[in-house]
């Protein structure tokens, strides 16, 4: 195997492993305004379930962004030039979204919250909509002319294939925000939860199981790419079936309240989905459609020996060590979150302001 | 404007405004970890209310740096498309290395230190404090080695077969002179930057009418750390920042030292500019006003070396690169370059005096009506944009200085733009320029809230040890709600 395609696969690990992390923090961010029913408590048990970890988990996209930069160059700047209004959106998503966790509790009034609330519910839906368009697009191929350079426009992004992608996403990463609140949360809250999950899930398993059909049944890599692609032509079928078998399983231990389980099951139907679809693009990395020809490949777009291998030590000594620390983070916050608050110093760190002299928030 | 002005444009208003929060959370990171360890130490409360207080203005502050960021990374490829396919097999590295190195500690860490106030033991939790801030310290190293390369291009080898710029030696990449020159005078003026800000609104506390006898004695600790912070990483700077200079004189940028001293002719010995004015296309001087040799001294250590000169460096281009302008925007640099020093000095005079007023537990004019306490007031308020300003002048002196060039000597700022459309363009220019500027407002009016609250005297943590009780399924713990 070439070091191109160990890199291949270490991208698509970090993809899968952002969407899996982040996938549920969007989740419980679309989820907001609908589980709360208004009640400001619950929000904010909900949006400190993921408090401590939605930036670590935020981190995997630039280290996705990053190792895509460094092992591919053709391909970063082919794929980040030439979705660059969907990824300006997707963008504006994540810096109002960041902003508003830190910003929403910072001061004392039902405006300001709810302001921000908003902000939090459309700018989790928005990428968690639009990384499912993007990555249609990707696996469908855009119009790519012989110097890498991307000859449609915004609308060309808007092909029936990737709009599924993007309900699929949606949906995926909803269910997995309602689950995740299921296994963090008690009382009301976690029954919610479990509904909205259940609910969810034959969203996501109708979305899901036909967008990788559609994936499978047209546009696998072709077979004029040889020997390796038609292993990772079944590969990429497996792994459908794998996230398809996964996905439903994930429903119906939720059905059974077996929430980690179903939480769990979720995942790795995520983690199979995507490596689904970077097996359906093996050994391309961004399909031309414009001409076979022009596609760029693990072979073309690499990066020459000595980078690859200079980032291939790197990651092996550092990766292990990420995991271990952000598998810690999870474990030190391991418990369910119930509501409401008795005064702890963590919650007391929002100074008085005149009109509410003992406000219990940061 | 065209698409390359346009993603010019963009890319330093992003950039700027990045760094304005950036050098706040390098250095404030570490002071607020030395803060908080003080507290774990000597159990004196007063510690714990500083960290508690700047802690806030930390996290408000980190919050813009991290969001901001995203955009550093993606738009090397959405707007400098083609230098990201020439360069990404060492300018990428650096890239991807700061998020697997740096990022994730960053963030995990001060995930840990917000909600772990009630989970951690007390060393614990002052250790994530360290371990997020040697994370900016980092990420710092990382992403300044891919500016250094640009400034001056070591470790690499064009290959035209490719198209690509390709690795030859990471170690110097990593080690470039010209990094190991910039990186500490960046990160002198980050620990400027936070101590000035610790300082100033300290002095501005100590000064406020009817503040309490212990909340001052408190503030009185924070000035006396922020302003010695402040003046060791001033020193610093000026001592980092001539090294570079003559480095970059002598050596690798001649033409950038030159335009920002203005000078157009070859001289020995050179003088140094105390005023110039230009002509309004900075082509020739209209009115100068020199200090003789000490141009000379400045940029080689010698009274009577040679300097070269703007026209002199455009002919050797012209004849080394090809025809073309070779002279970046001669004004901007000048201007850049003295209100950069100036800042910076500017804020070392006041730590220095703001410590010396202070000095033995004296309490400066207090009671008093008088113009000094004004101007002390004032000079706490001014304290902490100084550096910032400063920072700013500087970034814009050392990118628009390498002007023509994206990587110097390799590739043009021209050839290295993305083929976008210019309406595509100028659409992000002004989204981002719209919303980075209702950030501002909305940061700086917390920013002022916190800091007119002062500290708070609110029931010390519980600490708890963060081990009892199994996973998911065990028994619910209390909620601690920190958003």
């Amino acid at each position: 195997m070439h070091l191109s395609d160990l890199w291949f696969i270490a991208i698509a690990v970090l993809w899968a492993g952002y969407f899996v992390l982040e996938g549920f923090d969007f989740g419980v961010g679309i989820l907001l305004p609908f589980l709360s029913r208004g009640d400001d408590t619950t929000r904010r048990v909900m949006i400190n379930t993921i408090g401590p970890v939605w930036d670590g988990n935020e981190v995997w996209l630039l280290t996705a962004g990053g190792a895509t930069f460094a092992a591919f160059p053709a391909w970063y700047a082919a794929l980040f030039s030439s979705f660059y209004l969907p990824l300006l959106l997707i963008l504006i998503a994540l810096i109002i979204r960041g902003v508003s966790f830190e910003y929403r509790g910072k001061r004392d009034g039902a405006r300001w919250r709810r302001g921000w609330d908003a902000a939090i519910f459309l700018c989790s839906l928005v990428p968690a909509l639009l990384w499912g368009v993007a990555f249609g697009n990707i696996v469908r191929g855009i119009p790519l002319n012989a110097a890498g350079h991307f000859t449609g426009n915004f609308f060309t992004f808007l092909n029936p294939y990737a709009l599924l992608g993007g309900v699929t996403t949606l949906a995926l990463c909803t269910l997995h925000g309602a689950l995740f609140l299921a296994l963090k949360t008690t009382g009301e809250l976690r029954q919610r939860a479990n509904a909205t999950a259940a609910a969810v899930s034959l969203v996501a398993i109708v979305a899901g199981a036909g967008f990788l059909a559609w994936t499978g049944a047209a546009y696998l890599a072709p077979a004029s790419y040889g020997g390796a692609a038609s292993a990772t032509r079944a590969a990429s079928v497996a792994l459908a079936a794998l996230a398809a078998v996964t996905l439903i399983g994930a429903a119906l231990a939720n059905r059974r309240g077996r929430e980690g389980v179903a939480f769990a099951a979720n995942a790795v139907a995520i983690l199979a989905a995507v490596g689904s679809l970077f097996t359906a693009l093996y050994p391309r990395v961004l399909p031309s459609t414009t001409s076979l020809a022009y596609s760029l490949t693990t072979a073309n777009a690499a990066s020459a020996a000595t980078t690859l291998a200079i980032m291939t030590v790197v990651a092996c000594v550092f990766l292990p060590l990420v995991l271990a620390y952000q598998a810690w983070t999870y474990w030190v916050f391991r418990k369910r979150l119930a509501g409401p608050p008795p005064a702890t110093f963590a919650t007391l760190a929002m100074p008085p302001s005149p009109t509410a002299p003992s406000a219990p928030r940061r | 404007m065209n698409v390359l002005d346009l993603s010019r444009w963009q890319f330093g208003i992003t950039t700027v405004y990045h760094f304005l929060f950036v050098p706040i959370t390098i250095g404030l990171g570490f002071l607020v970890a030395g803060f908080e360890t003080a507290w774990v130490r000597t159990r004196r409360e007063r510690w714990l209310r500083l960290t508690r207080f700047y802690g806030k203005l930390f996290l408000i502050n980190f919050a813009l740096g991290v969001v901001t960021g995203i955009v550093q990374e993606f738009q090397f490829g959405m707007n400098w498309s083609a230098y990201s396919r020439q360069v990404g097999n060492i300018f990428g590295a650096p890239l991807a290395i700061e998020a697997l190195l740096a990022f994730f500690l960053e963030s995990t860490f001060l995930g840990l230190w917000i909600f772990g106030w009630d989970r951690l033991p007390p060393r614990l939790h002052a250790a994530c404090m360290w371990i997020a801030a040697t994370g900016t310290l980092l990420s710092a190293y990382f992403i300044l080695t891919a500016n250094a390369w640009m400034q001056h291009p070591v470790g690499s080898v064009y290959n035209p077969a490719t198209r690509q710029d390709e690795l030859v030696s990471f170690a110097q990449v990593l080690f470039n002179p010209a990094q190991l020159v910039g990186f500490p005078h960046v990160i002198a003026g980050c620990f400027l930057t936070a101590g000035s800000l610790v300082a100033g609104v300290a002095l501005w506390q100590v000064l406020r009418p009817g503040i309490g006898e212990e909340h001052a004695l408190a503030f009185r600790h924070a000035l006396k750390a922020g302003a010695s912070t402040a003046i060791v990483a001033a020193v610093a700077v000026v001592i980092t920042g001539d090294t570079q200079g003559k480095l970059f004189t002598t050596q690798y940028q001649p033409m950038k030292m030159a335009a920002a001293e203005a000078l157009y002719h070859t001289a020995q010995p050179a003088p140094f500019s105390l005023l110039t004015i230009g002509s309004l296309n900075g082509s020739h001087p209209v009115f100068e006003i020199d200090l003789p040799r000490l141009l000379s001294f400045l940029a080689t250590g010698n009274w009577s070396a040679k300097v070269a000169g703007i026209d002199n460096l455009q002919q050797q281009y012209q004849a080394q690169f090809g025809p073309g302008s070779y002279i970046p925007v001669v004004p901007v640099i000048y201007w850049s370059f003295r209100l950069m020093v100036a800042m910076g000095l500017l804020a070392l005079l006041i730590s220095v005096v703001a410590l010396w007023v202070t000095r033995k537990g004296r309490t400066p004019a207090h009671g008093k009506r008088g113009l000094w306490r004004k101007l002390l007031i004032l000079s706490g308020i001014a304290l902490p944009l100084l550096p910032l300003i400063g920072n700013s002048f500087g970034w814009v002196m050392t990118e628009m200085g390498r002007q023509p060039w994206l990587v110097y000597g390799q590739l043009t700022t021209a050839a290295g733009v993305s083929a976008n459309s210019a309406g595509e363009v100028l659409a992000s220019l002004i989204v981002f320029t719209l919303l980075y500027g209702a950030l501002a407002v909305i940061e700086g009016g917390l920013m002022l809230k916190y800091i007119k609250a002062g500290l708070i005297d609110e029931p010390l943590p519980t600490y708890g040890p963060g081990q009892r009780g199994g996973g998911g399924t065990g028994p619910a713990e209390p909620l601690h709600l920190v958003y």
